[in-house]
């Protein structure tokens, strides 16, 4: 086990110092890619806060799905190969479900902001 | 200095010019540059544009049409009225600038957002959609046996391109396989008309100004096809910017945008356009995964380009909302 503070700590405190401190100090084309740093390690906390959350939910709806066992990754893969062959589509139970509730939990950590992300969230997630 | 070089190019074709002022590169990757310049002239000074390869990279892309033919689709266009740069002149070894072409400067905006927020653009926006169409059905028309060599590409090659590319990035991704699925099943066949169609026309590639369209950028990815396929991938909702309920590049409605193009005497099939938003929404986000492979691999090992990666997701859900939309 590793000490503490915990890797979304510590990026939250290289981000806030990016931010705050040195924001202010920058300009013109160094300023656009000082934001892109900081979305970077915001993009970086939302994922170590929620991945684990999220790929245990993923593996659990592939299981079902699927009816075989494996890694979040083996899982996708193995989903995507059904597809491709025509062997599950919109029409098989579960599969549209599941699509979009993977799909919303990867533009939370992505793009939050995205306006298509927020209108399907204001529909309830 | 690039000035030195110009001025003496623009000396030997611009009747009255004495030299260059005030250049500045606007973009620019390893193969390709587009530099501002003003022409230092008696009457006052004229702006241009560069667009070139450098000396030493002659080549182009496999998709795109290549400077010269960019340059002379620019020049078809501003002949016939479409909204575009005028053409000054084509780079010859003696210009010793490397290959490409120099255009007008027309003023106006390119970035999205900000005609899509600013004041200066408010009268405009609304008219823009169904401008659009006009426009889209002027490119439409430019005289086929005056178009330079082009790539044909029917909607089933597209496909098959398409499928390519996504399995060589080796990221295996449900939605992007359910598209694919999706743009077989329904795809319509051949056009029964090939026209020129420009590839990338969207907001960000055209200059608008107060009164509307001032000029469309970007010819590289001309090519002969379905003229559905720009109808299709100007409502991509990636160049909406956040104004999701406007189809038409966050400006307006696809009903005024077919209007546009059916008062300019053209027909639309609507079902034909939805294919080639959906292709186009799958095409952008297999591009989002080449620059994450690019950012990989390098030569580009910039921030902006790993971040583009993570935009990919963005396409997901637009294919969602397209293919299985959730109620209400």
């Amino acid at each position: 086990m590793q000490d503490e503070p915990t890797p979304i700590e510590l990026t939250k405190a290289v981000a806030d110092f990016l931010r705050s401190d040195i924001t202010p100090l920058i300009s013109g084309h160094q300023a656009f890619k000082l934001r892109v740093a900081i979305n970077i390690l915001d993009l970086v906390t939302r994922q170590l806060t929620q991945e684990e959350g999220s790929d245990a939910r993923e593996v659990e709806r592939l299981r079902a799905l699927l009816g075989v066992e494996g890694s979040v990754t083996e899982l996708n893969r193995a989903l995507a190969e059904r597809i491709a062959r025509g062997e599950v589509d919109l029409a098989t139970p579960g599969l549209a479900e599941h699509l979009w509730a993977t799909t919303m939990d990867k533009l939370a950590v992505d793009q939050p902001n995205y306006a298509s992300y927020k209108r399907e969230l204001s529909r309830g997630g | 200095m690039i000035e030195t070089e110009l001025s003496r190019s623009v000396q030997r074709w611009c009747r009255g010019a004495t030299g260059v002022t005030g250049a500045a590169k606007l973009s620019g990757g390893a193969s390709q540059e587009t530099w501002r310049f003003d022409i230092t002239h008696p009457d006052g000074p004229i702006g241009a544009i560069l667009r070139r390869s450098p000396k030493g990279y002659g080549a182009a892309p496999t998709r795109a049409a290549g400077l010269a033919a960019e340059a002379q689709l620019m020049q078809l266009a501003f002949e016939a009225g479409v909204p575009s740069p005028r053409v000054m002149h084509v780079l010859t070894p003696d210009d010793d600038l490397g290959t490409g072409f120099i255009m007008q400067r027309v003023e106006g905006e390119t970035i999205a957002r900000k005609i899509l927020r600013d004041d200066e653009f408010a009268a405009a926006r609304p008219l823009l959609a169904r401008q659009i169409g006009g426009v889209l059905a002027g490119l439409h028309q430019l005289p086929q046996d005056k178009l330079p060599e082009l790539r044909s590409r029917s909607a089933t090659q597209e496909i098959s391109e398409f499928d390519r590319d996504y399995r060589s990035l080796n990221w295996p991704k449900p939605v992007f396989e359910l598209a694919l699925r999706w743009l077989r099943d329904h795809d319509p066949g051949p056009s029964t008309e090939v026209t020129l169609v420009h590839g990338d026309f969207r907001n960000g590639n055209l200059i608008i100004g107060a009164d509307g369209v001032r000029a469309v950028l970007d010819w590289e990815l001309a090519h002969l096809g379905d003229p559905m396929e720009d109808l299709g991938w100007v409502c991509v909702n990636s160049w909406r910017f956040g104004e999701i309920d406007k189809p038409v590049g966050g400006f307006g409605s696809r009903e005024e945008l077919f209007a546009g193009y059916e008062a300019a005497g053209r027909k639309v099939d609507a079902a034909r356009v939805k294919f080639w938003e959906v292709m186009g929404t799958l095409r952008w986000g297999i591009m989002c995964g080449g620059m994450m492979q690019r950012f990989r691999e390098g030569p580009d090992h910039s921030m902006e380009r790993a971040m583009i990666g993570r935009r990919a997701s963005e396409t997901e859900i637009d294919l969602l909302r397209l293919l299985a939309p959730r109620g209400g």
